[in-house]
C-alpha cells in the first residue's frame, strides 16, 4: 500500500515536471494528492479516533479548491497566449 | 478475496497513472485520471474508509474532474483536441526513479506490518467497519471541527476567486 502510494506519488511528480500542456500537469497534482490521501487512509487505524479518514476528506477539499483557481488562472493565462502551453 | 481485490484496484491505479504520464493527448490524460481516482475510491474502501471513498468519488470524479474537462473543452487545441508534448523528459524521469528509488530504499526495511495496531489486525484490506459513518461525522463535528471549517471558508473563497479570474473582464 505504501509503496504503491509512493510509485502514484513518482507518476505524478514526472508528470508535473515533463508535460507541457499546464492541465496535464494540474492532473499531475491531483496525482500527488491521491498519494498523500492513500497514506493517510492506511495509517488511520494507527490512531483509536481514526482521524486520518477525515483528514483525507479535508485533503479532497483542498485539492478541489486548487484545482479550481488552477483552472481558472489556466484559462486566462490560455486566452491571453493563445495556448495553455508552459515554457 | 481482499488481497486479490487489493492487487486488482493498485494495477488499475498504476495503469491510469502510467497512461497520463504518458499519453499525449490531453483528453486521455483526463480518462487515465478517472480510472486512477475510480481505482484510489476503491482501495479507500478495502482500508475501511468508506466514508473517504465515498467523498473521493463526489469530489474528485464528480467535481474536480469534471472541472478538468470544461478547461480541456475551454482551452485552445489543434486538431484532434489539446495536445501535450513532453519536455524535460531526461530530468523529469530521473527525479521521479530517484524519489521511487529512495522512498522505496526507506519503506522496505521499515516493515510496517510489525506494528501494533497492524499486528492486532487492523488494516489488513478489510471491509468499513460497522458504524463507521457515524464515527466519521461525530468526528467531524468533534475532534476536527476546527480544521472542517477552515477548509470550508478555504473552498468557498477558492471558488469565489476561480469565478472572478475567469471571468473576461474585457466583455463586460
Amino acid at each position: 500500500m505504501l509503496l504503491l502510494s509512493a510509485l502514484l506519488f513518482c507518476l505524478g511528480l514526472v508528470a508535473v515536471i515533463t508535460r507541457r500542456n499546464a492541465i496535464v500537469v494540474l492532473m499531475g497534482v491531483e496525482l500527488l494528492f491521491n498519494a498523500a490521501n492513500l497514506n493517510f487512509i492506511y495509517f488511520a487505524p494507527a490512531d483509536p479516533l481514526h482521524q486520518g479518514r477525515l483528514w483525507a476528506l479535508l485533503v479532497m477539499a483542498i485539492a478541489a479548491a486548487e484545482a479550481a483557481v488552477a483552472l481558472a488562472i489556466v484559462l486566462r493565462v490560455a486566452r491571453l497566449w493563445g495556448t495553455p502551453n508552459l515554457q | 478475496m481482499p488481497t486479490a481485490l487489493f492487487y486488482t484496484f493498485a494495477a488499475l491505479a498504476l495503469t491510469g497513472a502510467a497512461w497520463l504520464v504518458l499519453t499525449p493527448r490531453v483528453l486521455h490524460a483526463a480518462l487515465a485520471l478517472l480510472l486512477t481516482l475510480v481505482a484510489v475510491a476503491g482501495l479507500m474502501v478495502l482500508w475501511g474508509a468508506d466514508v473517504a471513498a465515498v467523498a473521493q468519488l463526489m469530489a474528485y470524479v464528480g467535481g474536480v474532474l469534471v472541472l478538468t474537462l470544461f478547461g480541456i473543452m475551454l482551452s485552445p487545441g489543434g486538431r484532434g483536441g489539446p495536445q501535450s508534448d513532453a519536455v524535460n523528459r531526461l530530468s523529469g524521469w530521473l527525479l521521479g526513479g530517484l524519489a521511487f528509488a529512495g522512498l522505496a530504499a526507506v519503506l522496505r526495511p521499515a516493515d510496517f506490518e510489525r506494528l501494533p495496531w497492524r499486528a492486532a489486525g487492523a488494516g489488513v484490506p478489510v471491509v468499513a467497519p460497522e458504524g463507521s459513518v457515524v464515527e466519521a461525522g461525530t468526528g467531524l463535528l468533534t475532534t476536527t471541527v476546527l480544521p472542517v471549517e477552515i477548509v470550508s471558508v478555504l473552498l468557498l473563497v477558492a471558488l469565489v476567486a476561480a469565478a472572478s479570474i475567469a471571468t473576461d473582464p474585457v466583455k463586460e
